[in-house]
């Protein structure tokens, strides 16, 4: 990221999944005050969204950075969580670890990992069993 | 169509956002897995859902929505309808259930907004 980037940080508890997707909205809504174009806005809300989403179902929550430069826009999520066994499984549509009781909140129905990559221009997963995930979402700033 | 289109058309009950009867709406996502709904963009659409939890809300305006309609009498608390006049979203419900929903709204013009490929 270029010196003059935007940077701002977020804790996600991972107790209460009803405010599962703060976070997101409040960087879709700076995103939007800086006069982002709505689509780029929309891609990594999105994106942004079902992270910090699979964050609070499958890890207790975490830590979310945003940075915003001219050029793009990087959200970095780090959990503490179990970590991804198979990644490529989990990229998979339809797979999915998630509970039934996570199903019967809307989410966890194996979509959240390929729409993450399919709003992000770039999207890197870096995970360790019993150690934690950090995901890397990147989008660039069309201008 | 219009929302005040919708709310005629299911007969439904209007909760927030009398100020937006004259948004126009081009297509329709119903759905109750969030990330079904996350996973194609649509423009200016309306959301049918059996899921009553602010996280209908959350991801209506995560893909920028203007109404969500919830199926089968189901009544959103006040922190879903907080929410929703916090995103500037319109939310009515309905005794309909959610094929029911969906087809009133077909047949009077509302596609998916993609189309089968």
């Amino acid at each position: 990221m270029s010196e003059n980037s935007l940077h701002y940080h977020y804790v996600v508890p991972g107790d209460d999944f009803t405010r599962a997707g703060i976070a997101s909205s409040a960087v879709k809504k700076t995103l939007k005050q800086l006069g982002i174009y709505p689509e780029t806005v929309r891609k990594l809300s999105i994106s942004l969204f079902e992270g910090e989403i699979n964050m609070v179902i499958h890890a207790d929550g975490g830590e979310i950075d945003v940075w915003i430069d001219d050029e793009k826009i990087v959200a970095e999520l780090v959990d503490k969580g179990p970590g991804i066994e198979n990644i490529e499984l989990a990229m998979q549509e339809g797979w999915s670890t998630a509970s039934e009781q996570v199903r019967g909140l809307g989410f966890g129905a194996g979509m959240g990992l390929p729409n993450m990559k399919k709003y992000s221009d770039e999207l890197i997963i870096d995970s360790t069993v019993g150690v934690g995930t950090k995901v890397t979402l990147i989008v660039n700033i069309v201008k | 169509m219009f929302i005040k289109d919708i709310q005629k058309i299911l007969d439904a009950q209007l909760l927030v956002g009398e100020e937006f009867m004259d948004t126009e709406v081009r297509s329709a996502c119903g759905s109750d897995m969030m990330s079904d709904v996350l996973a194609f963009v649509k423009d200016q659409a309306v959301l049918i859902t059996g899921l009553l939890n602010q996280q209908a809300i959350r991801t209506a305006a995560m893909m920028d929505m203007v109404c969500v309609v919830f199926v089968r009498g189901k009544t959103p608390g006040e922190d879903i309808l907080e929410a929703a006049r916090d995103n500037g979203i319109a939310v009515m419900t309905t005794t309909h259930r959610m094929f029911t929903a969906c087809g009133l709204l077909f047949e009077a013009g509302l596609n998916g907004g993609c189309h089968i490929k």
